[in-house]
């Protein structure tokens, strides 16, 4: 039709908006992304390995072959997102060939360019990026990010990190809100955020795009944690597919985000879980082996 | 008058927001004991396969049908729809089933084929309704007792069966509350 428009900023953030209260899983294979969809996730993350195993083999981790991914396009009929190196806007160039429905630019595979992000808004396809404050979300968000997701520590299976960034974001908005506007100059230059966005910050209290929280998130505990600390939904990687009883625990951390506010439902579906992922203690890792640092 | 926007998951605030604005008491609905005394509900956008399951698994789809058959009225956009839908094509997942139409899910493409587009809505009057479709479902036949509402091209994307209305796109995320108003007035029995 001669006056439809795709890949409007308002059809890219609403594709997020509608993932709301969902979880997005990481999967590597078909089978994977059916037991995901099964469970009730809201999308998938096609990936060649989880965060876990990319930090455990070392060397370059690159965007997954797209045979992997267009076998779990075709396994699905949820959103499939994949992601791509940071600063790598051919990778993103040959998602969006492929018809992902959502592009992480992640910090979980080796940076492509130390300086620059991808210039997003050349895309049709919607991105979403890491943040670890409001001053990175809010970059990114200003390169054309349409969902951002708190960082955490990746391949960790440990939460302090997802609290600590999540907690970031929300405390620098509630600071912006309660600020004259005069200040608010000082507040993005301070932050190294665009200035409109920030404005927009202190106006609505909130972020502009959706929020979800990702990295570390083992548990239906530790996603019902990232929701009540203010998160629009969940990223869990390793964290099922790395666990004991993957199916159980993936349906397990659904509900709990679902009813994130209601104590009985989570002691319902915290039970006979199996092992949760072994996971790494963050505090033991040295500063060269957290991958948030990653993106500027 | 109250209306509950079910909030198991997906695009829930932004309905919320609408109904607000038209003067109505807008109740986020987690539990299904939420239901009792509602005019109507709306089942907002969102993944279809998980807010069916939910569903299911909270009995919200029974009491749902109950108070459907005595009188609450009840709008589905885009996910919505297709949980209001008796026939899903090549899909058994779980629904209400409530109206008498066949949906075809994602049955633009994919997300990089989500558009928007000035919608003519009779009902509605001038102008068009800025329409808002994101990986979204058409209605490929209705029942007899089922009135289309609006098309774009030849798909159907707008119906209603008599205090149920289903739309594929998202008027909740514009800022026209038309028809949101317009679910209001058949809630009530005036259209």
């Amino acid at each position: 039709m001669a006056d439809e428009e795709k890949g409007t900023w308002r059809v890219k953030k609403g594709l997020a908006e509608m993932l709301k209260g969902g979880v997005i899983m990481d999967v590597t294979t078909p089978e994977q992304a059916k037991i995901a969809e099964e469970a009730g996730a809201v999308a998938v993350m096609a990936l060649e390995r989880v965060p876990a195993d990319i930090r455990a083999a070392g060397g370059v981790a690159r965007m997954a072959d797209p045979a992997i991914i267009e076998a779990i396009m075709e396994a699905v009929t949820i959103p499939v997102m994949a992601k791509v190196r940071i600063g790598h806007f051919v990778e993103a160039q040959i998602l969006e060939a492929l018809g992902v429905d959502y592009i992480d630019e992640s910090e979980v595979l080796t940076p492509a360019d130390e300086a620059h992000h991808i210039n997003k808004h050349a895309f049709k396809v919607p991105f979403v990026c890491g943040a670890r404050n409001l001053g990175e979300a809010l970059r990114r968000i200003g390169e054309g990010a349409a969902m951002i997701r708190t960082k955490g520590e990746a391949g960790t299976g440990d939460v302090v990190e997802a609290v600590r960034h999540l907690r970031a974001v929300m405390d620098e908005i509630r600071r912006l809100q309660n600020m004259p506007e005069e200040e608010l100059m000082a507040a993005a230059k301070e932050m190294a955020a665009p200035y409109e966005l920030v404005r927009e910050v202190a106006r609505l209290g909130r972020l502009p795009v959706v929020n979800f929280a990702a990295g570390g998130i083992a548990t239906p505990a530790d996603a019902a944690l990232m929701m009540q600390l203010g998160a629009d939904g969940i990223f869990v990687g390793s964290g099922i597919f790395k666990s004991e009883q993957p199916a159980r625990r993936a349906r397990a951390i659904v509900e709990a985000t679902a009813h994130y506010d209601d104590p009985a439902v989570l002691a319902r579906v915290s039970k006979g879980l199996g092992e949760a992922m072994r996971g790494i203690y963050v505090g033991a890792l040295a500063p060269e082996q957290k991958i948030q640092g990653r993106g500027w | 008058m109250r209306i509950g926007v079910l909030a198991l998951q997906g695009a829930v605030a932004e309905h919320l927001h609408m109904l607000s604005e038209l003067g109505c008491e807008a109740v986020a609905v987690k539990k299904p004991s939420q239901l009792d005394g509602l005019a109507g509900l709306i089942i907002p956008g969102g993944e279809s396969t998980t807010i069916g399951k939910l569903m299911a698994e909270y009995g919200f789809d029974q009491r749902i049908r109950t108070l459907a058959a005595q009188g609450l009225a009840v709008y589905g956009t885009c996910a919505g729809l297709i949980l209001l839908a008796k026939e899903i094509e090549g899909s058994a997942q779980p629904r209400l089933g409530l109206m008498d139409i066949t949906a075809h899910r994602n049955a633009f493409g994919r997300q990089v084929e989500s558009f928007e587009v000035d919608l003519p809505v009779p009902v509605l009057g001038d102008p068009p309704l800025r329409a808002v479709f994101i990986r979204a479902p058409y209605i490929v036949r209705v029942g007899s007792g089922v009135e289309v509402l609006a098309r774009y091209g030849d798909k159907i994307v707008l119906a209603r069966q008599g205090r149920f209305l289903a739309s594929a796109f998202h008027p909740e995320l514009t800022e026209d509350t038309r028809l949101h108003a317009y679910f209001l007035r058949l809630a009530v029995g005036k259209v």
